[in-house]
């Protein structure tokens, strides 16, 4: 152990400042700079993965690129072209009508399934490890299910059908444009409540019971302990489910690509369907683009209704906005 | 000033020993062609094709590509990707300049990206002259002012598949030959509970060839010489009245059939009549409990129409060079190998009729007389009209079939959506959003 006075000794000998640091340790030090470092890789995670192809995207929207050809900035000319396009709009009325429907038939089944799921039910862990199975299995699989249960020929709803004697022909599930369009739906909402079902069952079981035991003395019935209990303290949790039902469904694929590959006559074409067949196939990059991009605002309003709507206290709270 | 470094005498070293090993491999080839296309050394390759429809033909390609490695040494390692697929993996391989060497691709679909090909004229003018020359339709796919940027590898014929003993039944002793006959034929046999049926629905191959076939038969184009579009035509108005009589005469849902719909349906004994390959026929051929089918099937040219001659899609099939392979000698010199005789012939002939030879030589593979079911098949390359007849090949030709135009405007009026004047109308709008007028 050195002695004070050694100590002050060392102190003279190196000079009356203290040990100069070099700008960089300086730096390091600062809470910023340290922040800023620290959030670097995240930074470039996010730019090259998400905010690069994003921007090529909406890029190439405005460009006349084919495959194997770069294109050329050709301002709105894709947009104007689609503008025109009616089957474009069919499949903006589609996408609307697909994600619209379904979202509400997954939100009114996945809380019903989640009220009953948080009863006290026997075999509670393995019912609701059943119930996440559609949102388990690949979509293509279930699709490919599907595609069997809608066979024009080979159904085997209407062959059950049939076999009662409800009906005398098979029933023509997806050569119908309003028949595709309603399977379609219905096979979405099958692959998707679980998704629904399960987050507002978590949802569900963080409204403490003391609520529940508080309204009952009260004398509520069980309509008033939803409406004025369950629905106010699972809105947050509403909002951000749905808010992520709506941009799944929005953008699905793999299902209408695999069941009618957007028929028939263009019936079941999803914006995203249409967007890959006229980039991949069709080889229009550029106008393949343009369509997916055409997404982002309908994707930004649903965001947005979620965060700026949804979220507001008074909503939560049943009353309105001033 | 030329450069003369110790990699180049390497390489030229290694290229003699490789070009020696080829001197026994291509017969008495011109020494120019030789060397053209040997190796270069420590040489591999990469080959995507797409999954074979019929078992023999991925056989007899794999022992094939064998035999070049056992003579040149060269590996090469064999991909293959569903046939949808291909379109949008050769895509991405042009697009970004890394992937397979060879690809067998489809359709126009080098047209897409013609600057990122290999030109390959010299290897095609060279098996072109010792074969007898190419087929004008599939070779019209691989070649793009003047010089080819691929070679045409097959031609998957498309054939009226039938149960013999169904129209026997419906009162016609033979299979009609013109439309006007073919549809009296459907009629009867939808009559006796045995209707036909083609797909109206997104099918890829079999909706594309059939709504082809309804156009043509009828001197019904897309567009004209110049590429202007001439589908809202009186030829077309009649294929359309045409199709929409047939229709009466198919199975209920043919508007959602997809390709494998008419197989599984004709398979299960549910239609009489539809078009395919020859895997079709193969498939009842093939499976024990549908012997007694196989014994009735029947395969047959497409009717002639007012047009007065047989004219088909097809689907046709290209192999094709990326530029930006390092060995592009190796992979000129494995497929001059596999475009060869003795390779070729018993590619053909394993393919059990299914890929149609796009050299002239290789019609007198016995494949084509071994099953009088095969005969239709064999003259696939013959009858092909290239897709988006009259006007050019290139991206807007794809881009109409891309976007089911034609398949969308028969089953508009088939279904009674639109008149056909309407759909023709309607037609015309969006091809000429692709011929940019």
């Amino acid at each position: 152990m050195q002695k004070p006075n050694a100590i002050a000794a060392d102190a003279i000998t190196a000079g009356a400042q203290p040990p100069a640091r070099s700008w960089l340790s300086k730096a390091l030090e600062g809470r910023n700079t340290l922040g800023g470092l620290f959030m670097l890789p995240a930074a470039a995670v996010l730019l090259i993965f998400l905010t690069y192809p994003l921007a090529l995207g909406v890029w190439l929207g405005f460009t006349d690129t084919t495959i194997g050809r770069p294109g050329q900035f050709i301002g709105l000319e894709n947009y104007e072209a689609l503008w025109d396009d009616t089957v474009f709009w069919l499949a903006v009325f589609n996408t609307l009508l697909y994600t619209s429907v379904a979202s509400v038939f997954k939100f009114a089944l996945g809380l019903w399934l989640a009220l009953l799921l948080n009863e006290r039910l026997p075999f509670k862990a393995f019912i609701r490890a059943i119930v996440l199975l559609p949102w388990v299995v690949p979509t293509v699989l279930s699709a490919i299910a599907f595609w069997w249960i809608y066979d024009a020929q080979f159904s085997i709803i209407s062959w059950a059908l049939i076999q009662i004697g409800l009906i005398d022909a098979p029933i023509n599930f997806l050569g119908d444009a309003t028949n595709a369009r309603a399977s379609v739906i219905a096979a979405n909402v099958w692959r998707g409540i679980p998704f629904v079902a399960i987050t507002l069952l978590a949802g569900l079981q963080t409204i403490p019971q003391s609520l529940y035991e508080a309204a009952t003395l009260d004398g509520a019935s069980s309509w008033q302990r939803f409406r004025y209990i369950t629905l106010p303290m699972l809105t947050p949790i509403i909002a951000v489910v749905m808010t992520f039902s709506v941009l799944f469904t929005f953008t699905d694929f793999q299902l209408i690509y695999v069941l009618t590959r957007g028929g028939p006559v263009n019936a079941t074409h999803l914006m995203a369907t249409l967007s890959f067949q006229r980039a991949i196939p069709g080889g229009q990059l550029g106008e393949g683009a343009a369509i997916a991009v055409a997404m982002i605002p309908f994707l930004l309003s649903a965001i947005l209704f979620s965060y700026f709507g949804l979220q507001r206290r008074r909503w939560q709270q049943g009353g309105r906005d001033a | 000033m030329t450069k003369f470094t110790r990699r180049d005498a390497l390489k030229l070293g290694a290229g003699a020993t490789a070009a020696a090993g080829l001197t026994s491999m291509f017969g008495a080839a011109p020494a120019a062609a030789q060397d053209a296309f040997t190796p270069e050394a420590g040489a591999s390759l990469r080959v995507l094709r797409w999954s074979p429809f019929v078992k023999g033909d991925e056989e007899s390609w794999i022992a094939n590509t064998k035999k070049f490695t056992e003579k040149t040494g060269v590996e090469v390692r064999i991909d293959k990707e569903s046939w949808e697929d291909i379109r949008p993996k050769a895509a991405v391989a042009a697009n970004v300049g890394s992937g397979p060497d060879i690809m067998f691709v489809w359709f126009d679909d080098p047209f897409q990206y013609p600057d990122k090909l290999l030109d390959v004229t010299d290897l095609a003018a060279g098996l072109g002259k010792k074969y007898g020359g190419w087929y004008d339709g599939p070779a019209a796919y691989a070649t793009k002012d003047g010089r080819n940027i691929g070679l045409p590898l097959a031609v998957i014929g498309n054939a009226v598949c039938y149960r013999e003993s169904w129209v026997k039944e419906a009162g016609f002793s033979e299979f009609p030959k013109d439309t006007a006959g073919f549809l009296e034929l459907c009629k009867a046999l939808k009559a006796k509970g045995h209707p036909a049926g083609f797909p109206h629905g997104h099918a890829v191959g079999d909706g594309n060839n059939y709504a082809h076939w309804l156009l043509w038969s009828h001197g019904g184009k897309t567009v004209d010489e110049s590429g202007k579009a001439a589908i809202n035509s009186p030829e077309t108005i009649a294929a359309l009245k045409y199709a929409a009589e047939l229709y009466k005469t198919f199975i209920p849902g043919t508007e959602s059939w997809l390709d494998v719909n008419n197989n599984r349906a004709f398979l299960a004994g549910e239609i009489g009549l539809t078009a395919n390959g020859v895997s079709l026929y193969y498939a009842a051929k093939n499976d024990p409990k549908l012997a007694d089918m196989a014994k009735d099937i029947r395969t047959t040219a497409f009717p002639v129409g007012p047009v007065g001659k047989p004219v088909e899609l097809y689907q046709t099939t290209s192999t094709v060079i990326f530029k930006y392979t390092k060995f592009p000698k190796a992979a000129q010199a494995y497929l001059q190998f596999m475009f060869d005789d003795a390779q070729m012939n018993a590619w053909i002939q394993a393919s059990s009729g299914y890929c149609c030879q796009t050299l002239k030589a290789y019609a007198a593979n016995p494949v084509w007389t071994a099953d009088p079911n095969h005969a239709p098949y064999a003259k696939a390359s013959e009858q092909l009209r290239p897709n988006g007849f009259a006007g050019p090949l290139g991206y807007a030709s794809a881009a109409v079939m891309g976007d089911y135009v034609l398949v969308d405007m028969f089953a508009e009026v088939v279904t009674g959506q639109r008149t056909p004047e309407e759909a023709a109308k309607r037609a015309e709008t969006r091809i000429n959003r692709y011929y940019k007028v």
